[in-house]
């Protein structure tokens, strides 16, 4: 359970998050998204008590984070993927975290197989790809079993098989009742891992509405593709209903805005028109979530650098 | 009991076996851990040793074989105790840079933040790299002394300029070697905390060790005598020094004044560790 209230942070001059309030709740994978730049990274700082909010409060499990006693058992976090001491080796470095818990040598072994780096745990991380640091992230999580999860563009630099696996992985924490919260900028990415959304822009929340509200809402004002004999006459007809939209790329081909596809099929049906085809076009979740974040997209591009260049070099790499 | 049995990797969150909560304890098994862990230390470990060690006898094995054509003032003020001691010069370059790169090298790999993640309220991972890394350098620049002292005094027997270990200054001297190491290398730590950086902490702490000393030269004389006794180097050198130059502090009294920067700098160090954002 993440419980952020009323969160400002400012960062000299620019404000990062503003006003944001929203909670995470347990036994679902929520998404965290919103264009690089939105405040993101920002937001897990300030929930992981890395960075103290110029106003607001942010609780994990009913606990300010700096007040946990045994962090690493309540929320388990992958902020960057290499926010780990590159000489160190992959053991070395889970086994560190461990002992400051106590956490049995063990179970560094066991998280380290259940993300696959038995093979080189013992190598120096400097020499790892960004998959492979991304699992050490993961594992590194994972290490005090915690009852939050919070990843940071989990799915950065992995390839097919290790998004494949982290979906899967991500589904059975919050399947075992944890919470799980994780960012991304990829919209696509999200539709198929979470159940939630927490959508933000220039650090305010734009959206907190389930996937599939997300989806429906989405598609609500688009378009339905017509493809009839007698075009023109049927367009005439439509044209006649009030807050209605026809455009025709071609020639027998109608894009009607503003009209279900049923209502369509009446009018034609009433003109006596041959339809051959009644297709509604649903705008992809990329372009649902490109409309919804638009203006701060835009405000990024002439505000400049962010505080979130991590992502950005992440996104690059 | 192993973990293992006790503990599936996808317990659900409630049946956890384990509670374990952060303890200084703790803290400073994970930093011990931490600073093995790393070439940079073994590294500089060892070349520390080995100039503490290794320097004084080769001086004197050098100083032995020239005895003969050395001036008589030159015999008059030879001290086989700094002598002996003189690898300490080298030695705290590196002990120094390593003490940096304790923290600012978690700053710029950015392993800072599981740090902190791990043990929120941060200083006891502040404490605990400060008690670690004290207590390696003392064991290691003790054990260095003792070897650098013996060894030289064995070569000096030759000349019979030898003194021995129960002579007074002697034991003052290497024990006072452990501890000039020990606060210095703490100082240098502080610093790495202050500048999270290492380029910065390394320029600070060789600035005022190495580069302050002769800055204060260019001062009028009077000023110079005022001020060049408390500086950091020349406080802190006095507890392994044999002789004590008039214009000095008493090799204790300077101790504890380089104690006190150190705690200065610590303190420092600890409130905006605290403070500001990781």
């Amino acid at each position: 359970m993440i419980d952020v209230r009323g969160v400002t942070k400012r960062y000299g001059e620019k404000i990062a998050v503003d006003d944001l309030s929203f909670s995470v709740a347990p036994g679902i994978v929520t998404g965290f998204l919103g264009p690089n730049g939105a405040g993101k990274s920002t937001t897990m700082r300030l929930i992981l008590g890395l960075d103290a909010p110029t106003k607001g409060t942010v609780r994990v499990n009913g606990c300010a984070y700096r007040e946990l006693s045994a962090p690493l058992h309540e929320v388990g976090a992958m902020l960057e993927a290499h926010a780990i001491h590159t000489g160190r080796s992959a053991y070395n470095h889970l086994l560190a975290l461990a002992q400051t818990h106590g956490i049995p040598r063990s179970r560094v072994e066991e998280v380290i197989e259940l993300v696959g780096l038995s093979e080189v745990a013992r190598k120096r991380v400097g020499g790892f790809s960004l998959g492979m640091g991304q699992r050490l992230g993961v594992a590194a999580a994972l290490l005090g079993d915690p009852a939050t999860v919070i990843l940071d563009e989990p799915a950065n630099g992995l390839d097919p098989e290790g998004i494949h696996w982290i979906r899967n992985l991500l589904k059975r924490l919050a399947s075992e009742g944890r919470t799980v919260f994780l960012s991304s900028h990829l919209m696509s990415e999200m539709a198929q891992t979470a159940d939630h959304l927490i959508v933000i822009g220039r650090g305010r929340l734009i959206a907190d509405t389930s996937v599939a509200e997300f989806v429906r809402r989405a598609s609500s004002d688009t378009n339905v593709r017509v493809r009839c004999t007698r075009a023109p006459e049927l367009r005439e007809a439509l044209a006649r209903r009030e807050d209605v939209e026809v455009q025709s790329t071609e020639e027998g081909l109608l894009e009607v805005g503003g009209l279900t596809g049923q209502q369509i099929g009446e009018i034609a049906l009433q003109a006596q028109i041959v339809i051959s085809e009644l297709t509604p076009q649903q705008a992809s979740l990329e372009e649902a979530f490109m409309s919804l974040t638009g203006e701060s997209v835009e405000y990024r591009a002439s505000a400049g650098e962010e505080n979130e260049a991590s992502e950005n070099v992440g996104a690059a790499a | 009991m192993s973990a293992s049995e006790t503990l599936p990797v996808t317990t659900a969150p409630r049946s956890r076996a384990f509670t374990g909560r952060v303890t200084q304890r703790r803290v400073l098994r994970s930093e011990w851990t931490k600073l093995w862990s790393l070439r940079s230390t073994r590294w500089s470990l060892l070349f520390a040793f080995l100039a503490m060690a290794g320097l004084g006898p080769l001086i004197a094995a050098v100083t032995v074989g020239h005895w003969n054509r050395l001036s008589p003032h030159d015999r008059a003020t030879f001290d086989p105790i700094n002598t002996a001691l003189g690898g300490y010069h080298l030695a705290q370059l590196a002990i120094g840079v390593l003490g940096v790169l304790v923290i600012s090298g978690e700053y710029s790999t950015g392993q800072i933040r599981s740090s902190f993640m791990a043990v929120p309220h941060r200083l006891p991972v502040l404490w605990a790299k400060a008690g670690t890394f004290a207590t390696v350098t003392f064991v290691l620049m003790g054990i260095a002394s003792l070897i650098a002292f013996f060894g030289a005094q064995a070569i000096l027997t030759q000349q019979h300029v030898n003194v021995s270990i129960s002579h007074a200054p002697a034991l003052r001297a290497i024990i006072g070697t452990g501890l000039y190491m020990i606060v210095l290398g703490v100082f240098a730590m502080s610093l790495g905390a202050l500048t999270r950086n290492t380029a910065g902490g390394i320029a600070i702490f060789a600035g005022v060790l190495f580069v302050l000393p002769g800055l204060v030269h260019v001062l009028p004389a009077s000023t110079f005598d005022a001020i060049n006794p408390y500086l950091p180097s020349n406080a802190g050198a006095d507890v392994l020094s044999n002789t004590t130059d008039p214009g000095m502090l008493a090799a204790w009294t300077g101790f504890a004044v380089f104690c006190g920067y150190t705690l200065l700098a610590l303190a420092a160090s600890a409130l905006l560790l605290v403070r500001r954002d990781a």
